[in-house]
């Protein structure tokens, strides 16, 4: 019975804590992600032809979230019929957007204006546990692009 | 030592490559870290502790990589990859390798 009473105050503790910290985390990502809008993150690996004179220097951010109490049942639950995840899909999706944010970030602290290849890793931690941590990380990086050191002081000035 | 996940430095030419060099760790989580990890395992969100052990671990690994570039006497680093994989429960192997090269 206590138990049961424990499993319930735990589900519940996790779809109400769960679903605030994940609204305000999402509200921060978008904050953020348009503050950094102008520096864009490119996947490609060639530079332009007339980026010659600019200096390079690598960039990554990486983050560990984990699902909350309430998202691992129902996502066991899911798992009987098969089908969309979509508790999986919000959790990776924000480990995503929150490693190139923190990738971008310290681009911007180089005074960067872009980054370049960008390459994205994702990695589930303590796999294989029966009681395992359903948490992920997700390493992205790339190579901040500073187009030349004049602007480079100018912005700097401004900061 | 110019460190980039480019194939090329803009504006330098390589004037000689000396092959591939490597840096990893391996790192277990320590017990402390694991018990806030499963309280917020309930709660869901950022594990604070993971993220910084998992950085610091993967900054060792490019200071390895960097002083095996510095010891063949290259001077830059092209084309470096990051890899990540679980060997047991509870630890894990920071992997990143990329390319010597001397530029002028």
């Amino acid at each position: 019975m206590y138990e049961l009473i424990l499993f319930l105050t735990l589900l519940a503790l996790g779809f109400g804590v769960g679903q605030y910290l994940e609204t305000l985390h999402y509200k921060s990502i978008i904050n953020r992600e348009s503050s950094l809008r102008h520096i864009p993150a490119i996947a490609t690996k060639h530079l332009p032809r007339d980026f010659t004179s600019c200096s390079t220097k690598m960039v990554y951010g990486n983050v560990v979230i984990s699902i909350d109490f309430f998202k691992k049942f129902v996502s066991g639950m899911r798992s009987i019929v098969g089908g969309r995840i979509s508790s999986y899909e919000t959790l990776i999706d924000r480990a995503r957007r929150e490693a190139i944010l923190r990738m971008k970030k310290q681009a911007a602290c180089q005074g960067a204006n872009y980054v370049f290849n960008v390459k994205m890793e994702t990695s589930s931690i303590s796999k294989g546990r029966r009681d395992s941590i359903g948490s992920v990380e997700v390493l992205a990086y790339g190579t901040a692009i500073i187009k030349s050191k004049s602007t480079n002081k100018h912005n700097n000035l401004i900061n | 030592m110019i460190l980039t996940t480019l194939e090329s430095v803009p504006g330098k030419t390589i004037t000689q490559h000396l092959g591939l060099v490597q840096g990893s760790t391996v790192r277990a989580k320590h017990a402390g870290r694991d018990i806030m990890a499963g309280l917020k395992n309930i709660f869901g969100g950022e594990l604070k502790g993971y993220t910084e052990l998992l950085h610091e671990s993967r900054e060792e690994a490019i200071a390895r990589m960097t002083e095996q570039a510095q010891s063949i006497g290259a001077n830059a680093v092209l084309n470096i990859r990051f890899s990540t994989s679980s060997i047991t429960q509870g630890a894990s192997e920071l992997f990143t390798y990329g390319t010597a090269v001397k530029l002028d």
